[in-house]
């Protein structure tokens, strides 16, 4: 069934938020609120919620080193994620992943990740465990174009198709590899057409149409809970912003971000909502006063926040470890 | 108490946490068949291909798939094949399974079971024959236990699999075949408890696995010429059993420390390091150690001889710490 008016307007209103706040992020790391090394989606916000609007709260998602979007949009507390970018004892983690190893396990999200496509192992396990407790979740793993080159890519499509497990593997290609080219780094071009290799569905779409992308999950969701195992998606975003903050992007010109900004995907829904009559500037206002609003809360959240107590360092390493180390 | 051997003692343990927890699932490389050393021999038939899985040759699938589903609510038991081959899943078991509980500020248990056979012998060569069990004493956030002996080997891989953290098993491929009672009543050895295996008052050898029965043979000849030696098994590395280790140097006063794996970086200098620390004041002698020389093993038997630690190695390094 395609998502009716009240879904879109939140697929819009998702796709706003994880836009707010990576420009948020981004400024407050800017002015040294948040340390360490960021990567933001920025431009990138329709795969998140395209693919996230297609899940039930209790299928689970296994994010990368890009990740603030897909935990925003698998409805992660913005409290618990700003506090963790901070670093503060309240955060998510208690201030000890950060941007880059964070997880929420309140909604399914098990963790960004420092390893390019360390996910796509991860996943089928968690697939193995859905179908043994017959729970009918799905796992999504997202994933780069540059992640589609290393091993434990094709290690976990390979035994997910094998296995037939629950799993849709979503790869991000927003043409770079860090700062090299997709067709510099990856063999034979498509990425959706190596699922073909291993006798699965795959599928290339344009990821800045989150219509399409929600479409495409939807029906790879609804083959994983029907026990016919996993899918392949390839969605082409661009990427606005540099691999990470600072990155002077040497690599590439202008032009590039330039199109990004034409074939931004809020704007495109949101043309497709003032033309089917849902949405428009006052309501469109509304929502982005509501989302700032909710960012802002964070923000403030997290400044007011304690710091972790040095010696913090030492505990979650174990359940119980009463022996000195 | 019956005799059982070492790889039965272990196919024990798994058939009595099977049966206790149906979460419990084992997979790895030919493991339905029990290859490469028994461990897994008949499992299949009690417990069906819902829970001992054949995976593929895919080192990083089936740990990394390990850790998926023990975060997800199983209680995965992978079966290393060789330990060697964990090089094959190291992002798998050093960046992702060791850190899950501490990157994710406690969010997240992790209950699986690493059974790493390992060690050297039959000329297994260069990737089938390694001591790598120092390389985990290194990745905060992972367990490791050694066991010498069948009852020791059933005990910890029971405790293994019902803790709610990463715990690495190293079974020493060459105690397989070895026997050794093992209770009838389910018995569990808990992580860091060592155990003494022979009590002695002139010095002590601290050993790990293989090099327990080769230390207790050393042991044997040198009772003869009236030189007692003591045998302290930690049994795990971490956790360690500091206490264990240090009351008997502090009855002794001599110490040797004994592993198969190359001398440099290794666990033994780690455990010297622990017992300096406690009982400097009461050595009486450097603390002499008996490790592999920082080689690979090498395949022909005269080169693997040369390079495999024994009861004659032992027996000097106690004379040396008797000097």
């Amino acid at each position: 069934m395609p998502p009716g008016p009240d879904q879109l307007l939140q697929m819009y209103a998702g796709m706003l938020r994880v836009r707010l706040v990576e420009e948020r992020v981004r400024e407050l790391f800017a002015n040294g609120r948040i340390p360490g090394f960021l990567h933001t989606s920025v431009g990138q916000e329709a795969v998140a919620v395209g693919v996230c609007a297609a899940l039930r709260p209790d299928d689970y998602v296994l994010s990368t080193h890009r990740g603030h979007g897909h935990l925003v949009a698998k409805g992660g507390a913005l409290r618990g994620l700003m506090a963790e970018l901070y670093g503060k004892a309240n955060g998510v983690c208690h201030g000890k992943g950060g941007t880059m190893h964070l997880a929420d396990a309140s909604v399914g999200y098990l963790g960004a990740n420092g390893v390019l496509a360390a996910g796509c192992v991860l996943a089928p396990g968690v697939g193995l465990s859905i179908k043994h407790r017959k729970s009918g979740q799905v796992v999504v793993t997202f994933f780069g174009d540059g992640a589609a080159n290393r091993g434990p890519f094709h290690e976990g499509v390979n035994l997910a198709a094998l296995w037939t497990l629950p799993v849709v593997f979503v790869c991000e290609n927003n043409r770079w590899a860090s700062s090299t080219a997709h067709a510099l780094s990856t063999a034979g071009g498509s990425i959706a057409a190596r699922a073909a290799g291993y006798g699965i569905p795959g599928e290339s779409l344009d990821g800045n149409d989150v219509l399409a992308v929600w479409e495409a999950t939807a029906r790879a969701v609804e083959r994983a809970r029907r026990g016919d195992g996993p899918s392949l998606i390839e969605a082409h975003t661009i990427r606005w912003v540099g691999h990470f903050e600072g990155d002077g992007q040497a690599y590439r010109g202008k032009a590039e971000v330039e199109e990004g900004r034409r074939t931004d995907p809020i704007a495109r829904l949101a043309r497709g909502l003032e033309e089917r009559g849902l949405l428009d500037a006052a309501h469109a206002a509304l929502i982005r006063e509501g989302v700032v609003a909710e960012i802002e809360d964070a923000v403030a959240h997290a400044e007011a926040s304690p710091l972790p107590a040095p010696h913090d360092a030492l505990t979650d390493l174990f359940a119980y470890y009463p022996w000195r180390d | 108490m019956p005799l059982l051997d070492f790889g039965d003692a272990l196919n024990l343990a798994l058939r009595e946490e099977m049966r206790r927890d149906p979460r419990v699932y084992c997979i790895g490389e030919d493991i339905v068949l029990g290859l490469p050393f028994g461990v897994t021999k008949g499992l299949i038939d009690e417990f069906g291909a819902d829970r001992v899985l054949n995976a593929p040759i895919s080192e990083a699938a089936i740990v990394g798939s390990a850790m998926g589903a023990a975060v997800t609510g199983l209680v995965p038991v992978v079966d290393m094949h060789f330990a060697d081959f964990v090089t094959c899943a190291m992002d798998e078991v050093a960046n992702q399974i060791a850190k899950s509980r501490y990157m994710f500020g406690g969010q997240i248990d992790c209950p699986l079971t690493l059974r790493m056979p390992y060690g050297i012998g039959k000329s297994g060569g260069g990737h089938h024959s390694n001591s790598v069990e120092a390389w985990f004493i290194n990745i905060p956030g992972l367990k490791v236990c050694i066991p010498s002996t069948p009852a020791d080997a059933r005990g910890l891989l029971k405790t293994a699999i019902r803790d709610p953290d990463p715990v690495l098993v190293f079974e020493h491929r060459g105690l397989y075949r070895v026997t050794g009672e093992v209770p009838e009543a389910e018995t569990l050895v808990p992580l860091g408890s060592a155990d003494v295996k022979r009590a002695g008052g002139d010095v002590t050898v601290i050993a790990t696995a293989r090099m327990v029965h080769e230390s207790l043979e050393a042991a044997r000849r040198l009772a003869e010429e009236g030189i007692e030696v003591e045998v302290v098994d930690p049994r795990s590395l971490v956790p360690l059993d500091r206490d264990t280790l240090a009351a008997s140097v502090r009855k002794t006063s001599r110490v040797v420390i004994a592993e198969e794996g190359p001398m440099r970086g290794s666990t033994g200098a780690w455990l010297a390091w622990v017992v300096m620390e406690a009982c400097f004041d009461d050595l009486d002698a450097p603390i002499a150690r008996v490790a592999g020389p920082n080689v690979p093993i090498p395949f022909s038997p005269p080169l693997e001889g040369f390079v495999t630690p024994t009861a004659n190695d032992v027996v000097a390094a106690v004379r040396q710490a008797l000097k």
